[in-house]
């Protein structure tokens, strides 16, 4: 493996690539069209937060300010207050408006909570809309035992119950982002490769590069290393939409880093793979396709495996995507580095075999 | 002087054709080799043997005394190669197309006086697939020459291209020819091979069935020098009844063939006692091109014997 010759085969493909607006475009709006589309789809569908329309009667208290505040921070219900219902009563009003959920702070909140003397929030709720009364009464009720806590002088547990309550909401689109970072790890790679593999083979020019110095190694690494590039730069792109757009909570974290590095070279030399097996561009691409499908949906990409049939989760840990998804999962949203680090070493030791696999099978020569 | 290619019994089948069948020649150093033959001759299996780009069914080749097949990153270090039809990566340029070449081979290269050998300088900076037929072969030409390779092959460098592109390509062949290396050319253009060969093989059907100098060939393979002269068909009939020379007419016009100058003088009187008017008289002979037309048409009829050499 001489360093120059990848460089300059890099700098080659590289251009190649750039010069094309097509793929150009693919791989810097996809990402985009994808953290789009999906955060869209599964915003509407119920994931977004509730908003609660309050009335806070005590309005100049700062425990009252507090408890809206800790709701607002539960990521679960979003407090919008109103000004106080005078001719007519609260729960009218809100379902006149046509809100399902409504909150009133009690006059009083502040020195009833500093003299510990019971007192109660209203939640107005719509039975109908179970599934927003649910939401609000669990944050009322989590953020409600948290000051109930605090007041006896057991803090920490405030945080705790705060966390649980939004962790529901916030694991969606969250999820979302290493998924889709996931997919495009996979299927940019592996759709190029396999098309690669055939235009070269038609236009003869592994046949004009085996004319050269260049090893069959070298030049596959310098596709590895643009499509490394090219992954942290969509990578970046949809973080950056996940949380501007999106308000999702998950950052660029050194830890992804491996994943970003490790799985373009494990799909990279996989499309190889696929694409020299097979004898014509036709086979070629369905080969692809057999191997890049069921992977696009069954790791994890838009829908938690945890989720899944035990059958279907078997299935989804028998695939290589799987261990990319789920470290990044790890190193983003749980901080479980244990595990991230199982999963990069399944996905550093598939990728050293299939890259091997890759050399062996792709000919730059007719026998 | 040593030789630069041997071949000896060079076999390569694709299933059950034989594309190549049990061929022989050697190539000096220094010396333009044009193999010459139609489509479907052989002529890029037999090229691509001896490149190390595909591996023969049988036979012993050795270029520069390496193995081709078994030696191939060895050979490429110093032959250069222009594929028929050559392609190359589609939005990269001439200028950068060099610097990777020269990279790959780790040599200096003056970029531009490259471009300007193969006249190209004013294409430096377009995109591969913007070029014409003939700037794309002269890219070729330019880095088969980057890595200064001492045989160059070319295949059917000049096919399809434009008078003054193949002129072009002439030019560089003539070029390299002058610096001393051995060029390796296939082609079906006969008056290519004419005009630059110093050595000629005619492959037909996997076979040779002619090699030499062009001279050589011609003088082995052509037919007499003939007398022609235009005139009435009874003058034909007339020259067939008293000269015992063979004689054939077509169109007003009578071809006579001559062993030497003495035959011409004979036939000339001859016309001349005859009374029957006649004019313009010239002498004709062949060229390669019609020996090799001769040459193929008869085999095709199953009348030569292969492997016949001059
Ligand atoms: N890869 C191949 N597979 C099968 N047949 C081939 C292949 N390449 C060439 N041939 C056949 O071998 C014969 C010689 O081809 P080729 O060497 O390309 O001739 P030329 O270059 O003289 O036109 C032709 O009949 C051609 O159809
Ligand atoms: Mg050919």
């Amino acid at each position: 493996m001489n360093p120059r010759r990848v460089g300059a085969d890099f700098v080659v493909f590289t251009k190649g690539y750039l010069r094309n607006p097509i793929g150009l475009f693919f791989s810097l709006i996809f990402p985009i069209i994808l953290i789009g589309l999906f955060g869209l789809i599964f915003s509407v569908s119920g994931s977004s937060t509730v908003t609660v329309y309050t009335e806070n009667l005590d309005h100049h208290s700062a425990t009252s300010v507090a408890f809206l505040a800790a709701l607002n921070q539960t990521g679960a219900v979003k407090i919008q207050v109103v000004g106080p219902v005078t001719n007519e009563s609260f729960a009218s009003w809100l379902a006149q408006q046509g809100y399902p959920v409504g909150l009133i702070i009690p006059a009083g909140l502040e020195s009833s909570f500093t003299n510990h003397t019971p007192v109660n929030v209203t939640v107005f709720t719509d039975p109908q809309d179970a599934q927003s009364s649910g939401i609000t009464l669990g944050a009322v009720e989590g953020v409600a035992n948290g000051f109930n806590l605090k007041a006896v002088g057991g803090t920490p547990v405030l945080g705790a119950t705060n966390q649980n309550v939004g962790s529901q909401v916030l694991k969606y689109i969250d999820y979302l982002v290493p998924g889709l970072i996931g997919f495009s790890i996979l299927t940019s790679p592996m759709f190029s490769m396999v098309e690669i593999s055939s235009t070269y083979r038609k236009d003869h020019l592994f046949r004009q590069l085996s004319l050269t110095p260049l090893t069959k190694g070298e030049w596959l690494a310098s596709k590895i290393a643009w499509y490394i590039v090219l992954t942290f730069v969509s990578a970046v792109i949809m973080i950056v939409f996940g949380v501007v757009v999106f308000g999702s909570h998950v950052g660029f974290t050194l830890g992804l880093i491996p994943f970003l590095a490790l799985g373009p070279f494990f799909f990279v030399s996989l499309g190889m793979l696929a694409g020299s097996v097979a004898r014509t561009p036709e086979i070629a691409a369905v080969v692809g396709n057999i191997i890049t499908f069921p992977m696009m949906f069954l790791s994890g990409t838009f829908f938690p495996v945890s989720g899944f049939s035990p059958f279907l989760q078997n299935i989804a840990h028998a695939l290589p995507l799987y261990y990319v998804i789920d470290g990044m999962n790890q190193v983003m949203l749980f901080h479980n580095n244990t595990r991230a680090l199982f999963d990069i070493g399944i996905v550093a030791i598939g990728g050293a075999l299939t890259f091997i696999a890759a050399i062996a099978a792709f000919r730059w020569r007719e026998e | 002087m040593a030789d630069a290619i041997t071949v000896q019994g060079l076999t390569k089948r694709y299933g059950t054709l034989a594309a190549v069948d049990g061929i022989d020649f050697t190539v000096p150093e220094g010396k333009v080799f044009a193999f010459l033959g139609p489509n479907g001759a052989g002529k890029t299996t037999t090229v691509e043997v001896l490149e190390g780009l595909r591996r023969q069914t049988s036979g012993e080749v050795r270029v520069l005394g390496l193995d081709p097949w078994a030696q191939g990153t060895e050979l490429h270090k110093i032959i250069g190669v222009i594929p028929q039809e050559f392609r190359f990566f589609e939005k990269i340029t001439p200028r950068e197309a060099i610097l990777y070449y020269a990279t790959l081979f780790n040599v200096k290269v003056d970029t531009e006086r490259l471009l300007e050998k193969v006249a190209l300088s004013d294409k430096a900076n377009a995109r591969f697939d913007t070029l014409s037929g003939g700037q794309k072969q002269k890219l070729g030409l330019a880095l088969a020459l980057v890595p200064a390779p001492q045989i160059c092959f070319l295949d059917e460098p000049t096919t399809g291209l434009d008078p003054q592109a193949r002129r072009g390509i002439w030019e560089v062949i003539r070029d390299l020819r002058r610096e001393g290396k051995t060029v390796f050319l296939t082609t079906h253009y006969l008056e290519e091979a004419e005009l630059l060969a110093d050595l000629v093989a005619i492959i037909h059907q996997g076979k040779i069935i002619a090699s030499g100098t062009p001279a050589e060939i011609i003088r082995k393979f052509g037919r007499p020098e003939r007398l022609v002269v235009e005139g009435p068909a009874s003058l034909g009939e007339y020259l067939k009844r008293l000269v015992q020379r063979p004689v054939t007419i077509s169109d007003g016009r009578i071809e006579i063939h001559m062993r030497d100058k003495a035959d011409a003088l004979m036939v000339l009187k001859t016309i001349e006692d005859s009374g029957i008017p006649w004019k313009g008289f010239a002498t004709v002979s062949d060229t390669l091109e019609d020996v090799f037309v001769g040459l193929v048409g008869r085999m095709d009829e199953g009348v030569v014997a292969a492997g016949a050499k001059a």
